[in-house]
C-alpha cells in the first residue's frame, strides 16, 4: 500500500483526537438513520465513508504523527470507520428489506376472489357408496364379484330355490323380457330382481373357499315414489368355506355396521324366510347417530346358503357352508344422510348430487 | 294377516302390553306391520248410562233433546243431544267431560241450546268404530247397548269393543300356518314359553260308509283330502252374532251371512279355507277333476272365466260349480234363503292353486293360505265347527252320515346329525335341546342310530322338508339373539380386477375435471332411436324389448347411454342449471340375434359347463358404457372475464381423458356417426378398433330431444378398451432441450393429428416432445390452406444436443410432413 506525503496542516491533526472520531462516527450514523430509503443512504454513504469523509481525512493525518502515536491513532481510525461501514450496512439491510417489504405489500390481492374457473364435478353418492362398501370387503380380503343385469330367469329364480310356482317369485315384482320370437312363449330373461343371483354365478365359476362381495343394479315393477324406486342398488355379500356358521354371519355384519356407522353401531337378526338362505333372518342396524335419536332400523336381509343352492351351483353342502347378506344402498344412504325422498337419488339433479363431492 | 289379541288369548296368554307382544311375535320370526290398541283410542271417562228423562227442545231448528242420564252418580247427567233414536230406559255409551275422541276432540261441560251439557251420549262413528263393529244395535245416531250389559257408571269400553288390540302380520311364504290364529298363538307359545291350547285338537267323527252327498275325487293328486257334512232345515234368517261379526270385521273381513260368515271364521282360526255350498242348488254327484277345454265358470265376484285344463274345480250335472281353492261359483251360491248347506273342507295341490290363483288374477284369502300349505289335518275339524256353529245358531239338523276321502301321504321323517342344528349356528346345542325344542315345534322325533335323529315334522309344517329347515326352527326357538359374534378369517384377496379399478379411476378423473354423475334408469321409448337420427340398418336399433314395462312408452332396454342421460341434462337444464356437464357409467343391452330361449336347466344338480355356456349365449351383450354430455359454459364467466362454452372439443376432451384414466393411447379421427353433428364428430381409435365417437351433436338431435343448442356428447364403450400393460419407466435425460418452433401450411382438411404424426415418424428418437400451439387461417397463408405452429422439444439422453443436430432433426420431420401431406414451412 502506498501512501501519499501530503503537506502537513496542522490545523487538521485535531481530526486525530478521539472526541472528533466519535463526533463523525455519530453523525454518520445519524445521518443513515435519517436516511429513510436505499437511495437517500446511498445519497449520504459518500460524505461519510467517501474519500472527503471525516475518517478519511483523520487516516491521512496519521503520518504527520510521531512513530509511537502512529499505531494507536490507526487503530482509532481504523475502528471508527469500521463502526461507520457497519452503521451503513445495517441500515442498508434494514431499508433493503424494507423496501421488499413494501413491494410485497404493493403486490397484496384479495384472496377471497373465487378461481371456479373450471368446476369440480361430482360422482354419485350411490356409487361412492358402493365403492366404499366395497372397499370395506376388499380390506378383509373378499373380492368383488358381478354379474349381468339382463339375466337368465333361472339364475336369478331357479337356482336360488325358487321355484316357477314359489310365492316368492310373485312377490318380486318382476320385469320380464318379452320373448324375441311371438308366440314362442317366455323369453326366459328377466331384469334381476336381487344381487343374489350373482351368488349363482360366483359359485359355478369360482372353487370354495370364496368370500365376495356384489354391489348393483336391480330392478323390480315399482312405480317411482318416495320411497320406491324401479332401479335400484343392492350390495350383496356370499361366504362359502369350510366350516362356517351363522356366528360368523353375526360378526361379519357386525363388523361392517360399525365401519359404516361407527363403533356404536350393532346388529340383530331376526328370523324370516328367503327361498336362497336357511336359517334366514332380517338385519336390524342399530343407528346411533338417527335423527330422532338411536334405534333399530330395518336393514336387508341375510341367511345360511341354503344347501339347496350350494348343491345345485355344484358346492358339496356335506363339505361346505356358507352365509349371504344383502341389503339396499339407496335405503342405506337415506338412512346415514338423511335423504328422505328416493326421488332425489334418481333424478340426476346436480345440485342433490354435487353436495356429496367425491365421498360420502 | 290380521289378528284381534283377544281372539289368540283364547289358545295363548298372549300379552296385552302391544310392545311386550310386538317383541314377542317379532322374536321368532313373525313380522309385525301393525298394533292397534283400540283401548287407546278414546281417553277418559266413557261410562255405561241410563236414559232418565227426555225433554224435546222444539224451538230449535232441528230435533234437540235434553236428556237426563243415570251414570251411576248421585244425581243423573244433564246433556244435550241432537240425536232422537233411543228411548227412556235405553242404556248408552256416555263420555264425560274430560273425556278425549279420536281426533283429539276433548269434551267439556258447557251451556248450549239453553241447558247445561254435561258429557256427550256417543255413536259409533264418534268412537272411531266402523259400522259393524259393536255388538249393539248401530241404526243411525246414538249406540244404543243392550239391556243386559254391565251397570251403569262401568267403563263402557269392553262393551262398545273398544277393549280390543289388534296385530297385523306379514307373513312369510314359508309360515302357510301362521295365516291362522291358530298358528301365530302357536308360535306365541313358542316365544313366550307358555302352554298353547290347540283348537285344532279335536275329537273328530270317523268317516261313513255312506256319504252325505254323492262325491268322487277324480284328481287325488290335486285334492288329497275331500272332506264334508251336510246340514237341512236351517233358519235362513238368523244372522251372525255379535261375537263373530265384530271378530271378522277386526280381522278384516267383512260379514255376509251366518253360513258363509262361519266359513271365513273357522278359515281365520284354523287356515282351513272352507266352502258352503246350497245343497238345493247341487245338481247331481259333484266330482273333482281338472277343467276341460272350452269349460267356464261365473265366479263368485260375477266374472265369467274360461277355464284352463289344468284348473282344479269342482262340477256337478250342471257343469262347473267351483273353481277349486281359489273361488266359488255363482250358481251353488248361499242365498237368503238356503235352508240345506253342504260344508266342504278340501286340501289342495299348493303348486296347482298358485297357478291358477295367477292365471285368473285372483289371489284370494283361500288361495293365499294353499299356496303356502294348509294343514291336510284341518279338514274335519273345521267341519265339525262348521256344522256346530251353524246348528247353534241357526238351528236345523246334521246329517249323521260324515264324508272324508283321504289320500293324504303320511310324511317321511327327516334324519339329522343330532349336532347339524350346532354346526350352522356356530353355538353348541346338547342333543337333548335338539329333541326338545324340535318336539316343541310339533315334530315327533326317535333316535336314528348314533348322533341321529329322525325328525317328523307335524302335519302343519310342510315348509320343513330339509335338514336345514330342521336347524333353522331349533336356532330360532332357541334365539337368533344368542347367536355369538364371530368374524371369519378370509384367505388372501388379489384386491379389485383392473376392469374395476379402471371404471373407478374413470369416474373419478370425469369428475374432477367438472362432469356431475348421474344413474339414469335404462329404459327408453322406441321413438328414441329416431330422434337420435338412427339409420334403418343401425344395430342400436335393436333392442331388448320387456314384457311388461313400467311404462307403455318405454318398454326398450337402451342400447346407448345418450337418450335417458340427454333426458336428464335437459331436467337440469328445465330445473336452471344451464351450465351443465354430467357423466353416466352402466350397462347397455344389445340383444344376440336369433336367439331363443336359453335351455332350461334344473335344480337338482349343478348344471354342466356346457349346459351353463349355452344359457349365458342367449343373454344379451351388455358391455359398459361411459358417456358425457355438455351444454352452456364449460368454463364459468366470472370476474375474471367472460366464459367459455363447451363444445365439440370439450366432449372430444373427455374420451381423452377416459382413455388417459383408462391408460391406453387414443387416436382421434374424423367420422360421421349418429346422432352427432356430420362435421363435428370424431371417432376414438383404439388399438385400430374404434371405442366411440365424441362432439357436437346433430342440430336435428338437439331439436328432438329439446336440449340446448350446441350439446356436445361423447360415449365409449370401456369395455372394448384393452387393459394397459405394464407401464415402462421413461429415461429421463437431465441433458439440456433445443427447442425449435415449425409452422407448416397445409390444406385446410388435412387433419392436425395426422400432420402430428408425421412430424413424430420423420423426427427420430430425438424429439421428446410436439406441442401445436397455433391454428391460422387467412390471405397469408392462402385461400383453403391452414398454418399449423408446433414447437419441437429435442434432447438427447447422453449429451447436449448441437445445433446441427437439432436442426438436422427439425428438417427430417418436416420433410415426413411435406411428403405426406405437401406440406411448406411458413415463410420459407
Amino acid at each position: 500500500m502506498t501512501y501519499r506525503n501530503d503537506p502537513y496542516d496542522p490545523k487538521q491533526v485535531a481530526l486525530l483526537d478521539q472526541s472528533s472520531l466519535d463526533d463523525a462516527v455519530a453523525q454518520a450514523e445519524k445521518a443513515f438513520a435519517d436516511a429513510t430509503d436505499v437511495d437517500a443512504l446511498t445519497a449520504v454513504k459518500h460524505q461519510h465513508l467517501g474519500d472527503r469523509a471525516a475518517v478519511s481525512l483523520a487516516r491521512r493525518e496519521i503520518g504527520a504523527l510521531p512513530p509511537r502515536a502512529k499505531s494507536d491513532a490507526g487503530k482509532r481510525v481504523n475502528e471508527a470507520r469500521a463502526r461507520i461501514q457497519s452503521a451503513f450496512e445495517a441500515r442498508l439491510v434494514d431499508l433493503e428489506a424494507d423496501r421488499a417489504r413494501k413491494a410485497l405489500v404493493e403486490e397484496s390481492v384479495d384472496v377471497t376472489l373465487p378461481w371456479d374457473r373450471h368446476p369440480r364435478g361430482a360422482r354419485h353418492p350411490l356409487t361412492t357408496l358402493m365403492d366404499r362398501i366395497g372397499d370395506l370387503f376388499v380390506g378383509m380380503g373378499y373380492e368383488i364379484a358381478e354379474g349381468p343385469e339382463l339375466e337368465l330367469e333361472w339364475a336369478n329364480f331357479d337356482a336360488l330355490n325358487i321355484a316357477p310356482d314359489h310365492p316368492a317369485r310373485t312377490m318380486m315384482d318382476t320385469f320380464y323380457v318379452a320373448s324375441a320370437r311371438a308366440g314362442t312363449g317366455g323369453s326366459g330373461l328377466v331384469l334381476r330382481t336381487h344381487t343374489s343371483p350373482v351368488q349363482a354365478r360366483t359359485m359355478l365359476t369360482r372353487k370354495p373357499p370364496i368370500y365376495v362381495v356384489c354391489p348393483g343394479r336391480v330392478y323390480r315393477t315399482d312405480e317411482l315414489d318416495a320411497t320406491h324406486t324401479p332401479v335400484f342398488h343392492q350390495v350383496e355379500g356370499l361366504v362359502v368355506d369350510k366350516g362356517i356358521t351363522m356366528a360368523h354371519l353375526k360378526g361379519t355384519l357386525d363388523h361392517f355396521a360399525r365401519a359404516m356407522f361407527g363403533p356404536e353401531a350393532a346388529t340383530r337378526l331376526r328370523p324370516s324366510y328367503f327361498p336362497f338362505t336357511e336359517p334366514s333372518a332380517e338385519l336390524d342396524l342399530w343407528f346411533p347417530q338417527a335423527r330422532g335419536g338411536a334405534r333399530w332400523i330395518e336393514w336387508g336381509g341375510c341367511g345360511m346358503v341354503n344347501p339347496r343352492v350350494l348343491r345345485s351351483c355344484g358346492v358339496d353342502p356335506d363339505l361346505y357352508s356358507g352365509f349371504a347378506f344383502g341389503m339396499g344402498i339407496e335405503r342405506t344412504l337415506m338412512f346415514r344422510h338423511g335423504v328422505t325422498d328416493m326421488r332425489d337419488m334418481v333424478e340426476g339433479d346436480v345440485r342433490f348430487t354435487r353436495a356429496f363431492g367425491m365421498e360420502v | 294377516m290380521k289378528v284381534p289379541v283377544s281372539w289368540l288369548r283364547e289358545y295363548v296368554d298372549a300379552p296385552l302390553d302391544p310392545d311386550v307382544l310386538e317383541a314377542a311375535l317379532v322374536r321368532v320370526g313373525l313380522e309385525v306391520e301393525e298394533i292397534v290398541d283400540l283401548r287407546q283410542t278414546v281417553g277418559g271417562p266413557l261410562v255405561v248410562g241410563q236414559v232418565a228423562a227426555i225433554t224435546e227442545l222444539t224451538e230449535f231448528k232441528k230435533p234437540i233433546r235434553h236428556v237426563l242420564v243415570d251414570v251411576g252418580e248421585a244425581e243423573p247427567r244433564s246433556i244435550v243431544c241432537g240425536a232422537t233414536n233411543f228411548a227412556i230406559g235405553d242404556k248408552v255409551a256416555v263420555i264425560l267431560p274430560g273425556g278425549v275422541l279420536p281426533g283429539g276432540f276433548t269434551i267439556a261441560s258447557r251451556q248450549t241450546y239453553g241447558h247445561l251439557s254435561d258429557g256427550m251420549i256417543c255413536s259409533a262413528r264418534e268412537l272411531g268404530l266402523g259400522d259393524d263393529t259393536g255388538p249393539a244395535s248401530t241404526a243411525a245416531g246414538i249406540l244404543v247397548l243392550p239391556s243386559d250389559v254391565d251397570p251403569v257408571g262401568s267403563d263402557a269400553r269392553p262393551v262398545v269393543g273398544l277393549d280390543e288390540i289388534v296385530v297385523e302380520l306379514n307373513v312369510t311364504p314359508d309360515r302357510g300356518y301362521c295365516f291362522s290364529v291358530r298358528g301365530v298363538a302357536r308360535e306365541l307359545s313358542h316365544s313366550l314359553g307358555v302352554k298353547f291350547r290347540d283348537p285344532g285338537a279335536r275329537e273328530i267323527p270317523a268317516p261313513t260308509r255312506k256319504p252325505p252327498y254323492p262325491i268322487t275325487v277324480a284328481d287325488p293328486i290335486g285334492c288329497d283330502r275331500f272332506v264334508a257334512r251336510l246340514v237341512t232345515g236351517i233358519d235362513p234368517t238368523e244372522p251372525s252374532p255379535g261375537w263373530l261379526r265384530r271378530r271378522l270385521t277386526l280381522a278384516g273381513v267383512r260379514p255376509i251371512s251366518l253360513s258363509v260368515d262361519i266359513t271365513n271364521y273357522l278359515m281365520l282360526e284354523l287356515g282351513q279355507p272352507m266352502h258352503a255350498f246350497d245343497a238345493a242348488r247341487l245338481r247331481g254327484p259333484l266330482v273333482v277333476r281338472r277343467a276341460k277345454a272350452g269349460e267356464r265358470l261365473t265366479t263368485l265376484d260375477g266374472v265369467n272365466r274360461a277355464l284352463d285344463a289344468e284348473d282344479l274345480v269342482i262340477v256337478d250335472d250342471s257343469g262347473v260349480i267351483s273353481l277349486a281353492a281359489v273361488m266359488g261359483g255363482a250358481t251353488t251360491e248361499v242365498s237368503a234363503t238356503t235352508t240345506d248347506i253342504l260344508f266342504e273342507a278340501a286340501h289342495w295341490d299348493p303348486v296347482a292353486v298358485a297357478r291358477a290363483a295367477r292365471r285368473h288374477r285372483l289371489p284370494s284369502e283361500a288361495s293365499r293360505r294353499f299356496e303356502r300349505g294348509v294343514d291336510p289335518a284341518m279338514g274335519p275339524v273345521a267341519i265339525e265347527r262348521a256344522v256346530e256353529l251353524l246348528t247353534r245358531y241357526a238351528g236345523g239338523s246334521v246329517d249323521e252320515r260324515v264324508l272324508d276321502i283321504n289320500t293324504v301321504a303320511p310324511r317321511e321323517p327327516i334324519v339329522i346329525a343330532s349336532d347339524g342344528p350346532s354346526r350352522v349356528a356356530g353355538v353348541s346345542y346338547p342333543a337333548k335341546r335338539v329333541t326338545a325344542l324340535l318336539k316343541e315345534i310339533g315334530a315327533h322325533v326317535a333316535a336314528a342310530g348314533t348322533g341321529r335323529l329322525a325328525v317328523t315334522p307335524p302335519t302343519w309344517r310342510p315348509d320343513l322338508t330339509d335338514p336345514a329347515d330342521l336347524a333353522e326352527e331349533v336356532i330360532r326357538l332357541d334365539g337368533y339373539d344368542k347367536l355369538p359374534s364371530e368374524l371369519p378369517v378370509a384367505p388372501p384377496g388379489n384386491g379389485l380386477t383392473p376392469e374395476q379399478r379402471r371404471r373407478r379411476s374413470v369416474g373419478r378423473t370425469l369428475a374432477e375435471v367438472g362432469y356431475v354423475e348421474v344413474l339414469s334408469y335404462p329404459f327408453v321409448s322406441p321413438a328414441a332411436a329416431d330422434s337420435l337420427g338412427l339409420s334403418r340398418d343401425d344395430p342400436r336399433r335393436d333392442a331388448v324389448r320387456l314384457a311388461n314395462p313400467l311404462s307403455v312408452e318405454e318398454p326398450l332396454m337402451r342400447t346407448t347411454l345418450l337418450p335417458p342421460l340427454l333426458a336428464t341434462l335437459r331436467r337440469n337444464v328445465g330445473r336452471g342449471s344451464r351450465d351443465i356437464a354430467l357423466f353416466e357409467q352402466g350397462l347397455v343391452f344389445h340383444p344376440i340375434s336369433g336367439a331363443g330361449a336359453p335351455p332350461s336347466m334344473g335344480v337338482d344338480r349343478r348344471p354342466t359347463d356346457v349346459e351353463f355356456a349355452v344359457s349365458d349365449a342367449v343373454l344379451p351383450r351388455q358391455p359398459w358404457h361411459v358417456a358425457a354430455v355438455l351444454a352452456g359454459e364449460f368454463e364459468p364467466t366470472g370476474w375474471w372475464g367472460s366464459g367459455r362454452q363447451g363444445s365439440w372439443a370439450d366432449a372430444i376432451e373427455a374420451a381423452r381423458i377416459v382413455c388417459a384414466a383408462a391408460d391406453v393411447s387414443a387416436r382421434v379421427r374424423s367420422a360421421s356417426y349418429a346422432p352427432w353433428h356430420p362435421g363435428r364428430c370424431a371417432e376414438i381409435v383404439v388399438d385400430g378398433a374404434v371405442v366411440g365417437h365424441a362432439g357436437e351433436l346433430h342440430k336435428a338431435v338437439c331439436a328432438a330431444f329439446d336440449l340446448p343448442k350446441r350439446t356436445c356428447a361423447m360415449e365409449l364403450d370401456l369395455d372394448a378398451l384393452p387393459l394397459p400393460p405394464v407401464t415402462p419407466a421413461p429415461t429421463v435425460s437431465t441433458f439440456p432441450p433445443a427447442l425449435i418452433d415449425v409452422a407448416l401450411v397445409v390444406d385446410a382438411a388435412v387433419p392436425a393429428a395426422e400432420v402430428e404424426a408425421a412430424l413424430v415418424d420423420g423426427a427420430g428418437e430425438l424429439l421428446e416432445a410436439v406441442r401445436l400451439f397455433d391454428v391460422f387461417t387467412g390471405a397469408q397463408v392462402g385461400q383453403g390452406r391452414k398454418s399449423l405452429a408446433y414447437k419441437l422439444t429435442f434432447r438427447a439422453a447422453d449429451r447436449t444436443l448441437t445445433a446441427e443436430e437439432a436442426v438436422a432433426a427439425r428438417d427430417a420431420a418436416v420433410a415426413v410432413a411435406a411428403e405426406r401431406f405437401s406440406a411448406t414451412l411458413r415463410g420459407a
